[in-house]
C-alpha cells in the first residue's frame, strides 16, 4: 500500500471518513503465517472462532482459507487446532493454500 | 481605533485575563482553581453567573479533567478555553500534549508559579517552560495590558485555519496576576468583530460527516502527524505578525516577536521575559541618563521561537546577559539556550552570560539589575550567577 505524505493526510491524525479500518491492512505486521494441511482438517471451526482478527474465510460451511491482509501471525489457530493441521511458517504465504474439494 | 472606543479600568492581570475571556465569549470553559490562577476563573465564573457570557462552565475535579473537558469541547466544534498554573499545568501535561497533537485550537491562561517540591505558590517560569516542547504556542506577557491583548491575539492565532494549534498566554503569578494596574479595554463589539466566529474544519458533533480524532498511529503515520505540527508552528510564526497587525487596528499597539528597548546602539543587553522586563526598563532609563549604552530584549513569542529575528537585533551587542526564571537542571536555562542558539550563526557572536533569578518568587531589585549591567559593560564575567541566592 502506498503511504501518504504529511501533506496528504488530515491534520492531527484525524480519520475524516467512517468505516476505514478495513483499509488498514494489519497483515503487514506478521512474521509467521498459518499454513494449513487441508487433508487433516476435520472442519471443526476452532480456528475460525478463536482467530482474534476474524481472518478465517468460511465458504459453504467449510473453513476455506485465511485472509492474509489482516492475519497478524499470532498463531492462536495453530495452538487450538485439535488435529494440529495448522503450522506457523516464515516467508511469503502460499496463495494456493486454499481448500480444494 | 479612537480612544472613545476604549474603556480604562483598574484591573489585576487575572481580571484582565477574565475580561478578555468575557469579550471572547467562549462556548465552553472547563476550570479547576489553583493559586495564583484562581482569580482568573473566579472572575470569569462570576461573569457566567451574572449572564454576561453564553459560556457553558464545567467545574471539574482536577486539571487533568479540565484540559480533557476543554479538549473534548474543542473537538466537538466549540471555542474552548481554560486556565491553570504550576502543578496544575504539570497534572495536565499528558492532555496538554494530546491537545496539540489533535490540533485543537484551545487558548489557556497561565499565571506562572513554581513547581513543587518544596511547595511554593510564588512566581517562576518552571511550569510553562516544562511545556515548551508540548506543541503549544507560548506568549509571555509583562503587564495586565499585555495579558488582555495577548489573549485576544492567541485565540485568533490558534484558530487560524493554517495554524490550528493550542496557545498558552503567560503572566507572572502574583506579580502580574494580583497587581492592580490601568488596563485599556476595547469596546465589546469591536473585540467581537475581531475574534469572529469559530469555524472548525472538522468537528466531532457534525453527524453528517462522522470523524475519528486522536486514533492510534504507529510507525507508519505518527511521524507524518508530528511533521504537520512542525509546519503549523512555522506558519504560526508568520501569522502571529499578521494577526498582530489586525489587532493593532483596534488597540493601536504593536505586536512583535519581542520588545526591543533601547537596543539599537546598546553595548550591553539584558534578555528577560515577562514582568521583570518592566524593572529592567527602569534601570535602562536611569543608566541611559548617565550615558551608559544599555538595553533590554523582552521576548514575547517564545514558541515558535523567532531565532533569526532575535539574532538580527542582538548581533551588534558586545555583551548579553540572559535572565532565566526557571532552571533546567543539568543544562542551560531555557531562555539562555535559545538566545545562544540564535546567535551561533551570527558573524560577531557576542558573549552571552546565563543568570538564574527569581525562583519561587525570590525578589529581584533594580540594584541587582544595575550590578549586572555594570559588570557586563566592563566586559567582566558576572560574579553572581544565581541572583540573590545565598
Amino acid at each position: 500500500m502506498n503511504k501518504k505524505s504529511h501533506k496528504e493526510i488530515a491534520i492531527g491524525g484525524t480519520i475524516d471518513k467512517p468505516a476505514t479500518s478495513l483499509e488498514y491492512k494489519t497483515g503487514s505486521w506478521k512474521i509467521f503465517h498459518p499454513q494449513i494441511d487441508f487433508s487433516k482438517c476435520i472442519n471443526c471451526h476452532f480456528c475460525v472462532h478463536f482467530c482474534p482478527d476474524d481472518c478465517f474465510i468460511v465458504k459453504e460451511g467449510k473453513m476455506n482459507n485465511v485472509n492474509m491482509d489482516y492475519c497478524k501471525g499470532c498463531g492462536i489457530c495453530a495452538q487450538v487446532c485439535p488435529k494440529k493441521c495448522i503450522k506457523m511458517e516464515k516467508g511469503d504465504p502460499d496463495p494456493e493454500n486454499v481448500r480444494k474439494e | 481605533m479612537s480612544e472613545k472606543n476604549k474603556l480604562e479600568k483598574a484591573l489585576t492581570g487575572a481580571e484582565a485575563s477574565a475580561e478578555a475571556m468575557r469579550q471572547i465569549n467562549p462556548d465552553v470553559v472547563a476550570m479547576y482553581p489553583i493559586t495564583p490562577q484562581t482569580p482568573i476563573i473566579q472572575t470569569f465564573a462570576k461573569m457566567v453567573a451574572d449572564g454576561l457570557v453564553d459560556t457553558e462552565l464545567i467545574r471539574v475535579e482536577s486539571e487533568h479533567s479540565a484540559m480533557s473537558a476543554t479538549m473534548g469541547a474543542s473537538a466537538a466544534g466549540s471555542r474552548a478555553m481554560t486556565a491553570t498554573a504550576s502543578v496544575g499545568l504539570a497534572l495536565m501535561f499528558e492532555v496538554v500534549n494530546a491537545a496539540a497533537g489533535m490540533r485543537l485550537p484551545i487558548t489557556m491562561s497561565i499565571a506562572n508559579r513554581a513547581l513543587s517540591s518544596p511547595i511554593n505558590i510564588h512566581c517562576d517560569h518552571s511550569d510553562s517552560m516544562a511545556c515548551r516542547d508540548a506543541g503549544w504556542i507560548q506568549i509571555y506577557s509583562e503587564t495586565g495590558q499585555e495579558v488582555y491583548e495577548n489573549t485576544l491575539l492567541a485565540v485568533r492565532l490558534a484558530e487560524h485555519p493554517q495554524v490550528q494549534l493550542p496557545a498558552m498566554v503567560m503572566q507572572d503569578g502574583f506579580v502580574t496576576s494580583h497587581c492592580l494596574t490601568k488596563v485599556k479595554l476595547c469596546n465589546d463589539e469591536v473585540v467581537k468583530n475581531f475574534i469572529g466566529e469559530f469555524k472548525p474544519q472538522l468537528k466531532l458533533l457534525d453527524l453528517n460527516k462522522p470523524i475519528c480524532i486522536g486514533p492510534l498511529e504507529l510507525f507508519d503515520y505518527f511521524f507524518e502527524t508530528k511533521k504537520q505540527q512542525v509546519d503549523a508552528m512555522k506558519t504560526a510564526k508568520s501569522e502571529y505578525l499578521n494577526v498582530g497587525k489586525e489587532l493593532s487596528k483596534i488597540t493601536g499597539n504593536e505586536y512583535k516577536y519581542f520588545e526591543a528597548y533601547n537596543i539599537e546602539d546598546a553595548d550591553a543587553i539584558i534578555v528577560v521575559l515577562s514582568s521583570t522586563a518592566g524593572t529592567v526598563k527602569e534601570v535602562v532609563d536611569e543608566m541611559r541618563k548617565d550615558g551608559k549604552k544599555v538595553g533590554l530584549l523582552k521576548p514575547i513569542l517564545f514558541r515558535p521561537f523567532p531565532y533569526e529575528e532575535v539574532a538580527m537585533v542582538l548581533h551588534n551587542a558586545k555583551e548579553i546577559a540572559v535572565l532565566d526564571r526557571s532552571e533546567s537542571f543539568g543544562a542551560n536555562g531555557p531562555l539562555y539556550g535559545e538566545i545562544k542558539n540564535a546567535l551561533y550563526d551570527s558573524q560577531s557572536r557576542p558573549r552571552v552570560q546565563s543568570l538564574i533569578y527569581g525562583l519561587g518568587g525570590r525578589e529581584i531589585f533594580k540594584t541587582d539589575i544595575k550590578k549586572i549591567f555594570d559588570q557586563i559593560l566592563d566586559g567582566k564575567e558576572i560574579t553572581e550567577k544565581y541572583i540573590g541566592c545565598r
